[in-house]
């Protein structure tokens, strides 16, 4: 007979071991190994990430996870980004923080994206986290000055307040006076969405300076030109800076005074804003521009040759962010100038002109693949393509992470050829291993569905609109696409059929977003009623679905798994497809 | 169940002589929305004339009728106006309105410069949530019109109540909202004074409008002073 030795340490050694592993996934792995090692992880898990709000209730979180100490959640699916989601959709955080408020009264982190966060829920969190020191509300809105405010008012450990791209209510700037006279440990203050014309010079110029801390601070629009010098002598330690609108009347003493207070920032690595920027003023920021690694121009209206200029000036560039005033001619400086780059992104300045405006086209994006050797991360938007172009920049860089490809007029051929993008896109994935996101336009057949299907193994993301022509190219990406976690859809020939087969396939993933597309009302109840552990729902605004024959097409759909069951904050205009409700 | 704009202004048509012409320039006429937009809000899908009728949408295939008039174009010489399909292409809404800011600023001479964000908010009496509208998707006050008749229908086919409980065509219900009462679209301006829509040329509506009100008719009656007034002093 054979002994059986147990090996084993005592908990407290696992869980130091455990402190060190802060990734996820690996955290979920340990958590697998056997019932002791679930336990002891889950007690000593201090960071959960929630992709979806509605996969599980904050009580099954609380439940395992007692002693979180920060969290971050999502909600609305990424096509609100572009108004596909009608407001009173859902993704309100005030249930979590009802509940977190008992559970976690030592939470130090909430990070939210894309949710509804209201007066209410702002109050409440600054009422019970005494020991906050990091808010980030991404792309959130629902809530006021007023709710920040409250949050000033009693978050003493305040170290991060970032509020970008979200929706404000302002009804006051004098909400930066609720901060303390005692409060110092500001390190990042991000207030870029905010418009309200009464923001407080004083209150953020006294704050600004009495945060020996501070690293990084962005400006919302409204903030002047002439103000910046200020701020900045009073922060000379920024890393990270934001401008406000960069324009106003050329007077030699402002242009010098704001290139002499940019150029006692010796630590700034990026910069953003310059809304409206003009070019008289854009050489202040010269003496930074040798040092900057990340640059965002996304709002500033300046052309070429000014843009190009400024470009060319920072050799140490990692990240751009720019309109397509740049043009080729801009990138292919970029090209030459900016070997560490990594991202690049490039938006339309006039995206609903129905002719160019700018000579911006794939020349552009294939000199910076050939000529920046560390480019990992792309969104370029454009008004032609070639195939060929697609391959050149999909052999010249496989080290390819992120490629998201706009071109404006839905289903543009090869401008050359004449033919279907198919082929270019199958490069991309045939070459970038490791692509985890990609976004298709131009005109696409079943084909290049085919390719992902094949290629595509590491692809987590998947955006798709007016491309494909039959089921086939759905369903070449559901089982093809091993890693696929969110797929987005609009205006795709995709029905019921490729849906069903793979049903299995939609448990696997976070989410599933089509609209505009060819699935039956009968097969979303179909899959609602098999599917136990996905909610599937069906928005439509017109009316309930169910006056309609079941053969019709539903509006919007969209599916995504979870563990809570159907959600209960239903508006009048999202379904349900789950057994109980139909 | 129709629902107009009850106003009996089509008499005080203001004449606006065109800067550089005599009196015989022509009438830019502010009452006269009647005849050239059609601002009933229809809010019941069974009314005949408003919508996608329903078959019609099968036969689209999932995509809609704007969106096969922009991809069937075909006259080179004639850019289309371009339909705005929703959703397309993918561009967040603040990047839209700093563009469309900085468009008309380098574009028309005599546009002030600097204009917000065209994202507004509309709010419906009685309904529970606020809606956002992009004016610049619009280019009359027939297609607002319109675009607000779908949003809000979904309010009076049944589906009010409170969270979770779903009347479906509850007539009673239905008559309640409706019962005696129009509804008239209202608008904020910059000055902060409340207006009927319809009241300007659409252009001068868009620049204006800062956020836009559903109200019920008998509330609206006393806008109809302050809007002559406002034309009055703009002259």
């Amino acid at each position: 007979m054979q002994k059986k030795t147990t090996y084993s340490f005592p908990d407290e050694v696992l869980e130091h071991v455990c402190s060190f592993i802060q990734s996820d996934k690996d955290r979920n792995s340990v958590s697998m190994v056997c019932k002791s090692w679930y336990e002891v992880e889950r007690w000593c898990r201090r960071k959960v990430f929630v992709g979806n709000c509605y996969a599980i209730s904050p009580r099954m979180v609380i439940r395992r996870f007692p002693e979180i100490r920060s969290i971050e959640l999502k909600g609305k699916p990424h096509f609100a980004d572009f108004n596909l989601v009608p407001d009173g959709w859902g993704g309100y955080v005030l249930p979590w923080i009802v509940e977190m408020a008992e559970a976690y009264p030592w939470l130090e982190e909430i990070r939210l994206k894309r949710m509804v966060v209201t007066d209410e829920s702002l109050e409440l969190v600054a009422k019970s986290f005494k020991n906050l020191e990091v808010l980030v509300l991404f792309s959130c809105e629902g809530f006021s000055t007023d709710g920040l405010a409250a949050i000033a008012g009693s978050c003493k450990n305040l170290r991060e307040l970032d509020l970008r791209d979200s929706e404000v209510d302002d009804l006051s700037g004098h909400w930066l006076n609720h901060f303390p006279e005692t409060y110092s440990s500001l390190v990042s203050l991000n207030i870029s969405c905010l418009g309200s014309d009464e923001v407080s010079f004083s209150a953020l110029e006294c704050l600004v300076g009495r945060c020996p801390n501070l690293r990084s601070l962005l400006l919302n629009r409204e903030v002047p030109l002439d103000k910046i010098s200020n701020i900045l002598r009073r922060a000379p330690q920024l890393v990270e800076f934001g401008t406000g609108i960069y324009a106003a009347e050329l007077h030699p003493d402002v242009f010098s005074n704001l290139a002499g207070a940019f150029s006692s920032c010796k630590e700034l690595r990026s910069l953003s804003g310059f809304w409206d920027a003009v070019p008289a003023y854009i050489p202040a920021i010269y003496s930074v521009c040798s040092g900057l690694t990340s640059l965002n121009l996304s709002y500033a209206t300046i052309q070429n040759p000014d843009l190009t200029k400024l470009v060319s000036h920072c050799p140490s560039l990692q990240r751009l962010l720019v309109l397509d005033y740049i043009e080729d001619n801009g990138l292919e400086a970029l090209a030459s100038s900016c070997k560490g780059l990594q991202e690049l992104r490039v938006f339309p300045s006039d995206p609903f002109g129905a002719e160019p405006n700018v000579s911006l086209t794939e020349r552009g994006l294939v000199a910076v693949s050939l000529g920046c050797p560390k480019l990992q991360s792309v969104l370029y938007f454009c008004r032609q393509m070639s195939n060929a172009a697609l391959v050149t920049i999909a052999q010249n860089r496989p080290n390819l992470t992120r490629f998201r490809l706009c071109i404006i007029d839905p289903k543009m051929a090869d401008y050359q050829t004449l033919k279907p993008l198919d082929v270019g896109f199958g490069a991309i994935v045939e070459h970038c291993k490791d692509l985890r996101r990609l976004s298709l336009s131009g005109l696409l057949t079943d084909r290049v569905f085919e390719f992902i299907g094949r290629y595509a193994k590491k692809l987590e993301m998947l955006s798709l609109a007016f491309a494909g022509e039959t089921d086939m190219g759905l369903h070449h990406v559901l089982s093809g696409c091993e890693s696929l976690q969110k797929l987005e859809i609009m205006d795709c020939p995709f029905g019921d059929k490729a849906l069903l087969e793979n049903a299995a396939k939609l448990e696997t993933m976070r989410s599933l977003w089509m609209s505009s597309c060819l699935v039956s009302l009968g097969a979303c109840k179909t899959l609602g009623q098999k599917m136990p552990r996905l909610n599937v729902e069906v928005i439509d605004e017109k009316g309930p679905p169910d006056s309609r024959p079941e053969s019709h097409p539903v509006a919007k759909l969209y599916i995504y798994r979870s563990v809570a069951g159907p959600r209960l904050d239903m508006p009048p205009f999202v379904w349900t497809m789950n057994e109980d409700s139909v | 169940m129709e629902v107009g704009l009850k106003m009996g202004f089509e008499e005080t048509e203001l004449r606006l002589g065109l800067p550089g012409g005599g009196d015989g320039g022509e009438v830019v006429r502010k009452r006269g929305f009647s005849e050239t937009v059609d601002l009933k809000l229809k809010l019941s899908s069974k009314h005949g004339g408003s919508g996608i009728d329903l078959s019609e949408e099968k036969k689209m295939t999932g995509l809609n009728k704007e969106k096969n008039l922009l991809l069937s174009a075909t006259d080179p010489a004639k850019p289309p106006a371009k339909a705005q399909v929703v959703g397309w292409p993918p561009v967040r809404s603040f990047r839209k309105n700093i563009l469309a800011a900085a468009t008309q600023k380098s574009g028309s001479s005599d546009e002030s410069g600097g204009e917000k964000a065209a994202f507004l908010k509309v709010s419906m009496d009685g309904a529970p949530y606020l809606r956002k509208v992009d004016l610049r998707m619009y280019t009359s006050y027939h297609q607002l019109s319109d675009a607000l008749a779908k949003m809000f229908s979904s309010f009076t086919i049944g589906n009010c109540g409170s969270q979770g409980v779903k009347d479906f065509m509850n007539e009673s219900k239905l008559m309640d909202l409706l019962n005696g009462s129009d509804y008239v679209p209202t608008y904020e301006d910059k000055d902060g004074d409340w207006m009927l829509v319809g009241d300007v040329p659409w252009e001068m509506f868009v620049e204006s409008c800062k956020r836009l009100r559903i109200m019920k008719g008998t509330e609206a009656i006393g806008l109809a002073p302050k809007a002559v007034e406002k034309c009055k002093k703009r002259g």
